[in-house]
């Protein structure tokens, strides 16, 4: 069900504010949610002013600096600082993106910077996936087949087959599209998100895997498949420029083909 | 670890909503505004099949001001559904996907809502009279 408020627990506090040492010019405010699950307390904002001057240009750069230099005790994820792993991923401005492929001057005056929307917090910037990947395991992301394969090569595909995954093999599952999902937000339990999605119509769409007929009614199901509305907040946000909207489309698409 | 305690990150409070997302709720909204606005009409169609003084009362309900904006606005939802309805249709049928084309689609959507709104009661003014 829709909560539109936060539990109790969760309501966001004011926080500290960390000024910019003297003789920094060019200081952006940077907004941080800040969660110690050893405190006892609830969630609060921390402010950051940082000295740009010193500072490389996106806000994953930024919020290492912090860390270094600032406050030692913020956490978050990262790790291949070029857009390849997913692990940065978090609310910034309003929406969800990659810090590491964020540059901070795209964002006009404070740059505030969230967990993942409407995830259990572990600690400051980093969401509880947990569910997330248990989701993507149930779609039995690898192919599946029945006959057997040619004794002396591969699985061949031919390269129109192969253009079909364009779009769909280069989700790197940093669940930026599915935390942006309101339907997500109001059915994580029951309804799989834009991500999994995704990947479900990478294996269905895919040549050489021969189970699309049990995938299709793992999928057939008003919860799993039928909560997107098309709200699209999915395909605003991909970092990756892909478009789960689209994918979730072709899987309806097949429901009723197959009728 | 403890982890019964931890708190849900911010969702609505800080999402910054795309255009595709203000479309779909308004598309919900105005959903929800036919609906209660049907029993408007079945109210007319029971003061119309009442007789002359029970439909006398429902005409001058709806003949007032507080009657004519509500009519407006349940037309607005009206023309806003249809609109964004078939844009729901081509969706449907997998067209319209790319984030600029669902941008502009919504755009238009908005539009042609507001036009027909006006054109109908312009015709409806100078028609009927208020």
């Amino acid at each position: 069900m829709a909560k539109f408020s936060l539990p109790a627990n969760s309501k966001v506090t004011e926080g500290e504010r960390y000024t910019a040492p003297s003789g920094a010019k060019d200081i952006k405010v940077f907004k941080v949610y800040r969660w110690d699950p050893d405190s006892g307390r609830n969630p609060r904002l921390d402010a950051y002013e940082v000295d740009m001057g010193s500072c490389g240009p996106m806000v994953l750069d930024a919020l290492i600096k912090i860390k270094n230099e600032v406050d030692s005790t913020l956490t978050f994820r990262r790790s291949c600082r070029e857009g390849i792993c997913g692990s940065c991923a978090m609310n910034i401005d309003g929406q969800n993106t990659l810090a590491c492929t964020k540059a901070v001057e795209d964002v006009k005056g404070e740059v505030r910077v969230y967990p993942l929307p409407s995830m259990p917090v572990v600690k400051d910037l980093v969401p509880d996936l947990t569910h997330f990947y248990a989701q993507y395991a149930s779609i039995k992301p690898w192919i599946r087949t029945q006959t057997p394969a040619p004794p002396d090569r591969e699985r061949l595909q031919s390269k129109e087959d192969r253009a079909e995954l364009d779009g769909l093999y280069e989700c790197i599952l940093c669940a930026c599209c599915s935390t942006s999902c309101p339907s997500y937000w109001w059915n994580p339990d029951r309804y799989l998100g834009p991500a999994v999605l995704l990947q479900a119509y990478r294996w269905i769409a895919d040549s050489r895997d021969e189970a699309t007929g049990e995938r299709l009614d793992d999928l057939e199901d008003p919860f799993k498949l039928y909560r997107c509305h098309t709200i699209m907040n999915c395909t605003s946000v991909c970092p990756k420029g892909l478009n789960p909207a689209k994918a979730i489309a072709e899987i309806k698409k097949l429901m009723i083909e197959r009728r | 670890m403890q982890s019964d305690n931890r708190p849900l990150s911010p969702h609505l409070q800080i999402y910054r909503l795309p255009l595709t997302a203000i479309t779909s709720i308004t598309h919900r909204l105005s959903g929800l505004l036919l609906g209660l606005g049907a029993f408007g009409m079945v109210y007319w169609l029971v003061a119309l099949a009442s007789g002359p003084e029970a439909y006398a009362a429902a005409q001058a309900a709806a003949g007032s001001v507080i009657g004519q904006i509500v009519m407006i606005l349940f037309s607005l939802a009206l023309f806003y559904h249809l609109a964004n309805g078939i844009r729901h249709l081509f969706w449907d049928a997998g067209y319209g996907f790319e984030l600029e084309t669902a941008h502009r689609t919504g755009q238009a959507a908005i539009a042609a809502a507001v036009v027909l709104t006006i054109i109908a009661w312009v015709i409806g003014y100078s028609v009927g009279g208020a």
